[in-house]
């Protein structure tokens, strides 16, 4: 049978040290507080003495406390009955059903052996033109909305999530703001997707610990489907809570921080979730969708940082608008070469237009006199934020991208695009023939083909 | 002798501790017993009866009491023919191969071959009975794929040793003894087709260490005219994150004009291997007609995988790296991301309760880079041909933020530096190489004067555009303008490259001698405009003419129209007053 031991030696933050042998690294516990019992993992064993991460936290526990070990690891049940409904981060339910014990599958498995990947293909369709013209989303990609608290982010993930083509959606929740969780529930249920969804919950007034938990238990059961073959999106939000809790373990456990009091392994810890995200050979996929708040607006702040080292990209949130600096798809390049032969260009040339409006607005509020270029670039920055930068126009890619050449045309000659002549002649908006007339003769063509 | 084994004392993430009664070696490899599994680590540090290792898998499950059997051995690499073409894990085990055992996932505790054990090479003697040969000297070479792979005696071995048996030509496998040799004292010792080298020593069965003079192309016009590197040479390029490090390395993997090339992706993303890895295969090689993966080996220990393993991965490749530069190859290795196995140093160094240094990494981070670029350089064989290891290194620094430990450790050892630059990388300008702040001891494929004209330009046109920011385009004068633009001409037409064009990915050194030499007869040009808006103008259109040349064929009559285009242009506004 298990042994009970009640020799807790030591209880700090959610750290409590034990007394015990034959006890295996990262096994569960059940441990008794005056609360009730809670669960906790071993995170370090050191000569006859063990620490216990306690996932109701620390609070309540006494030194005669029973510590009982389960002889397992972190487990969570996998089965389709999961869909439809909520849990928590230690994986209890969360709403009225019932709990679920059959087929228990370990959290934070192996990692993919790369030979058993393939390469991204298929473009995940958002109707928001700065995602599907400028940083297209692929499927089994791994992204992270930056973005500083109060912007419309969750709304942001759940359109996304509602837009795409995926057979399962699931919700990991981190220091969740129990109305934003509300918010997600009816979001999904108002379209019908509630009954292929699965949420893993944090809320900020839960123990940090089960806030530790929630992308472990959301991507192994994301995992468990991809591997029948189902298309996953995962969305977890708020990265930034998961290692803030990180953080406050590590100084708990007095390791030596590294960059403004995180611990060095954050990069590691990170990527080992977000790495999750894949395209099987001969199974499904995983997608991942996060947010991270950036502390004081700063993407140099380290959980932004290391994530942005670690994500294929980023869309960059801000006043309410994906920004096209900052903003990256690193998967975009697998599909947009098979969309529409002018979509790079135009992903290209919008952007570069649209650092030159940036500046010339710099010069404006010099107080320098505009050019003659400089008025071109402050009508197209203009017409570039409200029809494609605002985040309620939603028109499908193809239209985005003759809109691009009418917003280019409308406000340029085509030289000054610096747009391959070929390209040029094949989609320049015969309505503005006149001005193309001033453009260079046509290149040898024909001498090319 | 007897096992050596000892007993697990403490288990903390991928370190444990380990109390021991036989003799231990620092870095000798041992097995942590679990159950079924045996979970390979490295002794790093050696208290009383007390070893410290760190564990090259996921420790769950490891319990007080769990025996740790101690080997004697170093981590070594399996050297020999059937390394190319290979996929390996850190620990050189065949990620394809654990594929077929273990399915999707990678399975802790399961190790594989190098080698293929099975697999019959041709083996044709070099060396008969009688022969003197010492470490490193060639005994017969065995044809791997596009190469002629030298079987050589192992570099270990001291001393001069004489043949005494050699076998005839005929096809043998790895382990298969090919001869036998005896030491001047005596000794009689058996070489096979494959030995073994532990990877943290570097391998110098050469005649001497050179200098490296020769260029090598990697056919990006920003490294080749502005910043080259050099074969044996090293360099690194550091950025932030997103700002294009992988993707010149990808570039640089395909391109680079050299006979091998050793991607070890360390601590980054696996999506980024399998691009490498599916992709190569269907490629074809300019240089051979053959497949771009028969020059390829790619050593993977992505940003999932243990982390005590980067450091290996590393070590692992350049120790690949340098047993075929002793066949007299030249060998590129690529290392991304060389901050992470400074990371991983650091990981274990805070477990240990090292007192840290700056952003907490051990004091000893910056010998243990100098060590390892170190490893790079041309030697001169004892056969008198050469052959060269260049190493280059992408380094990700904390909030992009060149000051940080990892990028100034390296930036004083290496020959190159290719600094990225955020700004570079949001305005597109890839690769976003910024032009101003980096530099190469190294020399180029194109007239070294022209280059320097060139980038005084550059600086020149930099000053004027900070000026216009406080002046406005109105205060600047239309020369300081026109210099201005001529900058932003060099910058949009040589500078940047389209890396996903299939002409302007790969610009070969001829064809940059070619081009620069116009494009600097531009930049030299005396040019006369009525207007500011004249000159934005005629630049625009020479922009525009000057990128399609760059798009067109080499040679191709679209090229030369293009060109002659160009020429006409310029004869237009050039001010012979
Ligand atoms: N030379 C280039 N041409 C076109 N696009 C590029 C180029 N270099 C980079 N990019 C774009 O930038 C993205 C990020 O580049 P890359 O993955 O090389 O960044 P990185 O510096 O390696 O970042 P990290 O440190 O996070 O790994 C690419 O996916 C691509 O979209
Ligand atoms: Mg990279």
């Amino acid at each position: 049978m298990h042994k009970v031991y009640t020799r807790v030696e030591r209880i700090a933050g959610n750290v409590v040290t034990v007394r015990a042998s034959d006890v295996s690294y990262r096994e569960l516990a059940q441990i008794e507080t005056r609360y009730g019992t809670s669960l906790a993992q071993v995170i370090r064993i050191e000569g006859g003495r063990v620490d216990l991460q306690v996932f109701a936290g620390g609070r309540g526990i006494s030194t005669d406390a029973k510590v009982r070990f389960l002889r397992h690891t972190m487990q969570v049940p996998f089965s389709e009955a999961l869909l439809g409904r909520v849990f928590n981060g230690s994986g209890a339910p969360r709403d009225r059903g019932p709990s679920i014990h059959e087929n228990l599958i370990p959290i934070g498995g192996p990692s993919v052996n790369p030979a058993r990947r393939i390469i991204p293909r298929r473009m995940v369709r958002t109707g928001i033109p700065m995602i599907d013209v400028f940083n297209t989303l692929v499927e089994s990609q791994k992204l992270p909305i930056f973005s500083v608290a109060g912007e419309p982010y969750n709304p942001l993930l759940a359109r996304i999530a509602l837009q795409a083509e995926v057979d399962v959606i699931l919700l990991g929740g981190m220091g969740l703001k129990h109305d934003d969780y509300l918010f997600f529930r009816d979001t999904l249920e108002a379209q019908g997707a509630l009954s292929r969804s699965v949420m893993f919950i944090h809320t900020a007034a839960d123990p940090t610990v089960e806030c530790l938990l929630v992308p472990d238990i959301t991507l192994a059961v994301a995992e468990q489907f991809a591997l029948q073959g189902k298309r996953v999106l995962v969305l977890l939000t708020d990265m930034t809570n998961f290692a803030d809790a990180l953080k406050e373990i590590a100084i708990t456990m007095e390791q030596i921080p590294s960059n403004r009091g995180y611990p060095g392994d954050l990069y590691s810890q990170l990527a080992a979730r977000y790495e999750k995200a894949v395209d099987f050979d001969t199974a499904g996929s995983i997608t991942i969708l996060a947010v991270t708040t950036m502390p004081g607006d700063d993407v140099t702040h380290p959980v932004p940082d290391n994530t942005g080292y670690i994500t294929e990209g980023q869309f960059y949130l801000r006043n309410g608008r994906i920004e096209p600096f900052g903003s990256l798809s690193r998967l975009k390049q697998l599909v947009n070469n098979r969309t529409r032969e002018d979509h790079r260009t135009i992903m290209n040339t919008m952007v570069q237009l649209y650092a030159a409006y940036r500046e010339t607005l710099e010069k404006q509020s010099m107080g320098f006199r505009m050019s003659a270029w400089d008025h071109k670039l402050l009508k197209y920055g203009g017409r570039f934020e409200h029809e494609m930068m605002d985040l309620s126009v939603n028109i499908p890619l193809e239209k985005a991208l003759d809109l691009g050449w009418e917003i280019l045309a409308d406000c340029f000659d085509p030289e000054e695009t610096g747009i391959p002549t070929k390209l040029i002649t094949k989609f320049w908006p015969k309505t503005h023939a006149a001005v193309a007339s001033h453009a260079t003769p046509r290149p040898v063509e024909a001498a090319a083909s | 002798m007897s096992e050596n084994i000892g007993k697990i004392v403490g288990v903390n993430g991928n370190l444990i501790t380990v109390e021991f009664e036989k003799p231990v070696i620092q870095n000798e490899v041992a097995y942590a017993v679990t159950g079924e599994l045996r979970l390979k680590s490295e002794v790093i540090r050696i208290r009383g009866r007390y070893a410290e290792l760190q564990v090259f898998e996921d420790t769950t499950g490891l319990k007080e009491g769990d025996q740790v059997i101690f080997t004697g051995e170093l981590l070594a690499a399996e050297l020999g023919p059937g390394l190319l073409t290979q996929v390996f894990d850190g620990l050189q085990n065949p990620l394809p191969l654990l594929a077929e055992k273990s399915g999707f996932f990678l399975q802790r505790g399961v190790y594989l071959d190098s080698l293929p054990r099975e697999r019959a090479w041709t083996f044709t003697p070099r060396a008969k009975k009688g022969d003197r040969r010492t470490a490193g000297e060639t005994l017969g070479t065995v044809p791997e794929g596009i190469f002629e792979h030298r079987i050589m005696v192992p570099f270990g071995w001291r001393g001069v040793w004489t043949v005494e048996d050699i076998v005839p030509t005929g096809d043998y496998k790895v382990t298969d003894v090919i001869a036998k040799l005896k030491h001047e004292e005596g000794e009689i010792r058996e070489a096979r087709l494959m030995q073994r080298w532990p990877v943290k020593i570097p391998i110098r069965a050469y005649a001497e260490r050179l200098a490296p003079t020769e260029p090598l192309t990697t056919k990006i016009r920003i490294i080749d005219t502005f910043f080259p590197v050099a074969r044996g040479g090293t360099y690194c390029i550091p950025g932030p994150f997103g700002a294009g490090k992988t993707v010149l390395q990808q570039l640089t993997s395909r391109y680079a004009d050299v006979d091998i090339v050793i991607v070890a992706a360390c601590g980054e993303r696996a999506g980024e291997v399998v691009e490498t890895l599916r992709e190569f295969p269907e490629l074809t090689d300019p240089r051979t007609g053959k497949s771009l993966m028969e020059r390829t080996l790619i050593i993977c220990n992505t940003s999932s995988m243990p982390v005590a393993a980067r450091e290996a991965s590393v070590y692992t490749a350049v120790t690949i790296a340098e047993y075929y530069r002793q066949m007299g190859l030249n060998v590129l290795l690529l290392a991304d991301s060389t901050s992470r196995w400074a990371q991983a140093l650091r990981e274990m160094s805070g477990r240990l309760e090292e007192i840290p240094g700056e952003e907490a990494f051990p004091a000893y981070l910056e010998s243990v880079i100098a060590a390892f670029y170190e490893r790079g350089g041309v030697v001169k064989l004892k056969d008198g041909s050469t052959g060269s290891v260049t190493i280059g290194g992408t380094v990700s620094p904390a909030g992009g933020n060149f000051e940080e430990p990892v990028t100034q450790s390296t930036l004083k050892v290496v020959g190159a530096f290719h600094g990225l630059s955020r700004e570079r990388s949001d305005q597109r300008r890839y690769p976003a190489i910024h032009p101003l702040d980096s530099w190469s001891k190294y020399r180029g494929v194109v007239n070294a004067e022209q280059v320097a004209d060139a980038k005084r330009i550059l600086r020149l046109g930099n000053d004027v555009a900070q000026m216009m920011k406080v002046v406005g385009e109105e205060g600047t004068s239309i020369e300081d303008f026109v210099v201005y633009l001529k900058a932003e001409f060099l910058d949009d037409v040589y500078l940047q490259q389209d890396a996903f064009h299939e002409v302007d990915a790969a610009t070969p050194a001829e064809r940059q001698q070619y081009v620069f030499e116009r494009i600097h007869t531009v930049l030299k040009t005396p040019m006369k405009f009525e207007d500011k808006d004249g000159a934005r103008r005629f630049f625009q259109r020479l922009t525009q003419t000057a990128r399609d040349w760059n798009r067109a064929a080499w040679g191709s009559d679209e090229f030369k129209s293009l060109e002659e285009r160009i020429e006409n242009m310029r004869t237009e506004v050039a001010d012979y007053a």
